[in-house]
């Protein structure tokens, strides 16, 4: 166990020595955790390192094998999700589940609600403690609203409300931050904060090792299964982390330097009511532009507009120079563009579907003849592309469910890459991906723009825009406002741009 | 059947509490909507034909909605859970056969103990679905299929080539349907007044809010540690207890029974619950709305037939209203889901 | 479980069975043979059933028999597997198959010549399958209420057309169809014919080409299917429209086969035909199920339907035998996934009281 600076106070939460396996695979191997009143404990590690099987243990949806628990002191069984609620633990999915038609109220009290006469449900009462929670963690949140069209932000802070409301004590937010912009990002940190001052404990699992250090007091790092390291985060750097989760240096080369070629898209004042406005680019072969901005600011809407997903009511796209007719993926592909989707389990994948069918979805009519497809085409399309993107899986029959997220991904660009598309839309590229594939994607980004593909990329990591992209075009509130060239981009001035002059506190 | 849905410009200029003001109008306004349809129609109608508004011709209209609304709520339970009931026709016919039976075989029975008989054999009905598709997991799409023809098959056998005719039921009994209090029937009141409790149950109530629940988020409500089989299994017995009195109620209007007694009834009661704003895929509505849409769609047929419309356009109108209604319900949900991300994203959160 | 895009291969594997019976990759292979070698046993038995308990069973006249009684019902359910597969479903089919019989009489009564009336009505079961397809795919309906509202629809515009009217003067070379077998093949009717033939060509598109791997992703995930370039709408609507003109088809042969239009014909069919389809093993959900299944249980059913009849079963009971079959075809996948659970939770039960009892040892 590493040394603490919290004090000698009794640990909410500790783990000691658990492990777990699944079949022949060692998920976990002696593993000791330790979570304190007012500490926020940061985890982290590659995919694979344990982090899902932690989390699930502490949920009470796995139990160790080796190892105990205890809570609050005291030697816990958990036996299942009901009881690690019970016993003060609540865990915040990266992707909460609401009911989305049920009131926010509802939601964090369900199955619970204040009763009075008649053991009928009490709404006032409801009422007034979800307002005075919401008020403790400083959010703004009409708690008679149903959940539907939440979002994701606003859903976390429900499903934290609904933690606090069963005093849980200990906290799990599993990558909360994947989906959020850097407003919703500081907003969720300040909340974070206001859990630490009354005590709870705070594991807070996450792939963007930046934010680690801004908002943990310590960090665990687990390898393939094993802790690594606990210890306090000060004196600690970000490549200290990734050699710990890793255990060898990633070197990461900067873009530019590329030469670009002829306009391959041309978006001439594409309008959407309501979504966005008179948005203009373009986007040369050999190029990668990235469209930032925060969450909602229409930078999705306008990609699957070019791709024909969604309707656009006014301007053009056009493609080589040709007009793209709207709303017809079927035309965009003919075109050549490929378009990987901000939610691949969603829209990426048939998650049942074999790998080798995943990746010949988009190709079924080029891989037979006469309007038959062929069995042994289909393995071998994918097995080709299952190699040259180094793809990790069993086999390809396997559904594309049995792969890491990483995995998954590269599936989904080998699906469109296995099209040769002359402009490569990708939406969230390495979003909830272990550390070792997204050096890996970016690579193959940069890789594909040296052959002349152009690539139009959606990032809410800056770090990563600001690594790959040869311009930056950043989107507020549906509109085009700046362009950045790779030369003149730092953080600061793309988030000056995406979040403008709207105020802060926009609950 | 009014929208009443606010264009997107209104919308922004509410602020965050305005959000739940538009909902609950939009989500009264279904209710709303179809007592002004019913108002609208009333009128209309009357206006054309003086004699659509005397007290026999809505005396009938009760009484021929009076059965439908009381299905209505035990679907509406179903139905806001995911789930469908296709077995409570088949339930019907052989409850109203059954109990009917009874006076022929125990004279001199009290009434209320062929109601109960009618409310056991409903009661085991909906056991048989609720275990089925709650223990057993088994889409009730499927489960209520099959025991929709099982137990029409059953009642076939027990009817055999014979029926109940009403003249060998007691006259207190084929009275019930009549008796009225001030022009309007005893039966109908009773009914609203359950209905309207059965309404106030799935709102105010812990187990009935979780039927909403699971039929909003099922992945949610495992996880969220509700008992999804028993509630929905409560559900389904409810449901076939329901449809057990109403073949009781059955046998007290029609008298005459044969095997196709209550046939296709689950189908129409379907459509009442769906005009009367309740998903069919759950998680929200009501079952006073899915009583006043059985409401409405009675009245409907009732106007036209007063209307010397010819009673073969009947089903198809009912068809067009069912449609009509499901078309205007994804219209109206549609809008609100796009208003409200607007909003959000305006006020760039 | 929550989406977790971190889980290892070993805890998704584990994850998917702790959930559902598998239906993916080279297991759902296995489960898809599993579930047809049980049919093709069930339909042993039926037949030995059936020849044991009447002599009549089989002989040519009596299949000739089975076949007339199961043609319509068989034609229909070809589209509906195809569109069970991507996730929706068609209750309008027997309406449709009684509209297009009650307009069939209707324009003989008025004298059209039947060439064009067969055209006529199966240019109008193109039109109803349209408007189905439109209210699902334009407007986004879900199609178990629309079709719920097509089929009161349809019925009621076969009522207005026909009235109480029963047309029954049709001419002998096509009611010959109810009386006489396809020539040269002893038993077959002119509705099994048609089946065949379709079945065939169904079974091809659906397992062979890439349209029917198109219709298997679409009912698996529309979302995925729509952002891989499947045109979803354009191919739900085509299909709404085929179910449309085969049961418009069926129609036709029913009336000929009864010598018959009247407004009722058909009534309360559809349930048969979606009973067959899932007894077929095509998953209510969508994205799973094989033409080949949906023959089998054609067969199945109705051979089992025969059978009883000769034993002189009270055919209007038949419905319990379907009924039975239908929940016996859901249980049983269930079941094994039931036992499954139950042994992972005992087992569970016993590793828990294992570990309670290390965590209180002194």
């Amino acid at each position: 166990m590493g040394d603490n600076d919290v004090g000698e106070q009794t640990a909410l939460l500790s783990l000691q020595h658990a492990s777990k396996a699944f079949g022949a695979v060692q998920a976990l191997e002696d593993v000791s955790l330790d979570l304190y009143p007012g500490e926020v404990h940061g985890l982290v590690g590659e995919n694979g390192a344990g982090k899902s099987t932690l989390v699930k243990i502490l949920a009470g949806v796995h139990s160790p094998e080796a190892g105990r628990l205890l809570v609050g002191g005291r030697d816990t069984v958990l036996s299942g999700p009901a009881a690690a609620r019970d016993a003060g633990v609540a865990i915040i999915y990266q992707e909460p589940t609401l009911f989305p038609d049920l009131t926010v109220a509802e939601n964090i009290f369900i199955g619970r609600q204040p009763l009075t006469t008649g053991r009928r449900i009490d709404g006032r009462e409801m009422h007034r403690q979800v307002s005075a929670i919401f008020e403790r963690l400083g959010v703004r949140l009409d708690p008679g609203r149903i959940a539907r069209g939440l979002s994701i932000a606003e859903q976390q802070i429900v499903e934290i409300g609904k933690a606090l409301s069963l005093d849980a004590k200990v906290i799990v937010m599993d990558e909360p931050t994947a989906a959020l912009s850097a407003v919703e990002v500081a907003r969720l940190f300040r909340v974070v904060e206001t859990l630490r001052e009354h005590g709870a404990a705070v594991l807070f699992i996450s792939h963007r090792l930046g934010e680690v250090p801004q908002l943990c007091q310590r960090v665990t790092v687990l390898r393939d299964g094993k802790l690594v390291l606990t210890r306090p985060l000060a004196g600690l750097t970000t490549d200290d982390l990734v050699r710990a989760m890793v255990g060898r240096e990633i070197q990461e080369r900067a873009a530019g330097g590329r030469s670009t070629g002829e306009i391959v898209l041309q978006v001439e004042r594409l309008t959407r009511e309501g979504v966005f406005v008179d948005v203009s680019f373009d986007v040369r072969a050999g190029e990668i532009v990235a469209l930032a901005g925060l969450v909602g600011a229409g930078r999705s809407e306008v990609a699957t507009a070019i791709f024909g997903i969604d309707r656009y009511d006014a301007g053009s796209v056009k493609l080589g120079g040709r007009k793209l007719r709207r709303g017809s993926p079927t035309a965009a592909m003919a075109a050549g563009i490929g378009f990987v989707p901000e939610d691949r389990r969603q829209q990426g994948l048939v998650m049942e579907m074999s790998i080798a069918q995943n990746v010949a979805l988009a190709s079924l009519g080029r891989l037979g003849r006469i309007g038959f497809i062929r069995g042994a085409a289909e393995q071998r399309f994918a097995a080709d592309w299952a190699v040259r993107l180094g793809l990790r899986y069993g086999r390809l029959t396997n559904p594309a469910s049995s792969l890491s997220g990483g995995n998954q991904q590269k599936v989904v660009l080998a699906k469109w890459l296995g099209r040769n598309p002359a402009l490569l839309i990708v939406d969230e590229p390495t979003r909830g991906i272990d550390v070792a594939t997204k050096v890996e994607v970016h690579r193959l980004l940069t890789e594909l723009a040296a052959e002349g593909v152009a690539v139009l990329m959606i990032s809410s990591e800056l770090p990563e825009v600001l690594l790959l992209a040869d311009r930056i075009l950043v989107m507020r509130e549906g509109r085009l406002v700046t362009e950045l060239a790779h030369t003149e981009a730092t953080e600061e001035r793309i988030v000056a741009a995406a979040a403008g002059g709207v105020s802060e506190e926009a609950a | 059947m009014t929208t009443g849905v606010e264009t997107p410009l209104e919308v922004a200029a509410l602020d965050t509490a305005g959000t739940r003001h538009l909902v609950d109008l939009v989500f009264r306004i279904r209710e709303f909507g179809i007592v002004a349809a019913l108002a609208l129609l009333v009128l209309v109608t009357a206006s054309i034909q003086s004699r659509f508004l005397t007290q026999t011709e809505l005396k009938f209209i009760l009484q021929d909605t009076a059965i439908f609304a009381l299905l209505a709520l035990g679907e509406t339970m179903v139905v806001v859970s995911r789930n469908v009931d296709l077995s409570i026709g088949s339930v019907v016919g052989l409850s109203a056969f059954v109990s009917a039976n009874v006076f022929g075989q125990v004279p001199g029975v009290p009434i209320p103990v062929v109601f109960l008989v009618g409310l056991g054999i409903g009661l085991v009905c909906g056991a048989v679905n609720g275990l089925i598709s709650a223990v057993g997991r088994v889409p009730s799409l499927v489960v209520t299929l099959a025991t929709l023809y099982i137990i029409r098959g059953i009642d076939i056998l027990v009817v055999g080539g014979g029926q109940v005719v009403a003249s060998s039921l007691p006259n207190s009994f084929v009275l019930i349907p009549n008796e009225s209090i001030g022009g309007v029937p005893y039966l109908a009141i009773v009914i609203a007044a359950v209905v309207v409790a059965g309404a106030y149950y799935l709102r105010s109530y812990r187990s009935g809010r979780e039927l909403y629940a699971i039929g909003s988020n099922p992945d949610a409500a495992r996880l969220g540690g509700i008992p999804i089989a028993k509630r929905v299994f409560t559900a389904f017995a409810v449901s076939g207890a329901i449809a057990g009195v109403a073949g009781v109620l059955y046998a007290s209007r029609y008298g005459t029974i044969d095997s196709t007694a209550g046939t296709g009834y689950e189908l129409q009661v379907i459509a009442a619950v769906v005009v009367g704003g309740v998903a069919i895929f759950g998680g929200s509505g009501t079952a006073i709305g899915a009583a006043l849409g059985a409401l409405l769609l009675n009245t409907i047929i009732s106007a036209l037939y007063v209307l010397g419309v010819s009673p073969f356009w009947d089903q198809a109108i009912s068809g067009l209203l069912l449609i009509t209604a499901i078309a205007l319900d994804r219209g109206i949900s549609v809008r609100l889901t796009a208003a409200l991300r607007k909003r959000r994203s305006r006020l760039g959160a | 479980m929550a989406p977790d895009p971190n889980s290892t291969p070993a805890e998704s594997a584990s994850a998917t069975a702790e959930n559902q019976p598998p239906r993916v990759g080279p297991r759902r292979m296995q489960a898809l043979l599993r579930w047809e070698s049980g049919l093709a046993l069930a339909a042993v038995f039926v037949v030995l059933f059936g020849s044991t308990s009447s002599s009549q069973f089989l002989t040519q006249h009596n299949f000739f028999y089975l076949c007339l009684n199961v043609g319509e019902v068989a034609l229909m359910a070809l589209p509906m597997t195809l569109i069970v597969i991507t996730g929706e479903i068609d209750l309008s089919v027997a309406s449709t198959l009684g509209m297009s019989s009650a307009l069939l009489g209707d324009l003989w009564t008025h004298g059209w010549p039947m060439p064009l009336i067969i055209v006529t009505v199966l240019a109008t079961g193109a039109v109803a399958g349209a408007f189905n397809g439109l209210l699902v795919t334009r407007f986004g309906l879900p199609s178990l209420a629309v079709t719920i509202g097509t089929l009161t629809l349809y019925r009621g515009i076969a009522v207005i057309v026909l009235g109480p009217s029963t047309i029954s003067n049709f001419p002998g070379r096509y009611t010959d169809i109810g009386i006489n077998p396809i020539p040269h093949t002893g038993f077959v009717s002119y509705s099994v014919g048609f089946f065949a033939v379709l079945a065939v060509l169904f079974g091809l598109a659906l397992h062979v080409t890439p349209f029917g791997r198109t219709l298997y992703a679409m009912g698996l995930n529309k979302d995925a299917a729509l952002y891989a370039g499947i045109r979803v709408k354009r191919t739900k609507t085509l299909l709404f429209i085929i179910s449309g003109v085969v049961c418009s088809l069926a129609g036709i042969l029913w009336t000929f086969r009864l010598a018959t239009a009247v407004q009722d014909n058909g009534l309360g069919l559809e349930l048969n035909v979606v009973a067959v389809v899932l007894l077929g093993g095509v998953s209510i959900f969508g994205g799973k199920g094989s033409i080949v299944g949906v023959v089998l249980a054609l067969f199945v059913f109705a051979a089992l339907q025969n059978a009883l009849f000769l034993t002189n079963f009270d055919q209007r009971a038949l419905g319990i035998v379907t009924g039975a079959l239908l929940l016996v075809s859901v249980l049983l996948p269930s079941a094994g996934s039931f036992a499954r659970r139950g042994r992972e939770l005992l087992r569970q039960r016993s590793r828990r009281s294992r570990a309670l009892a290390e965590a209180v040892r002194p």
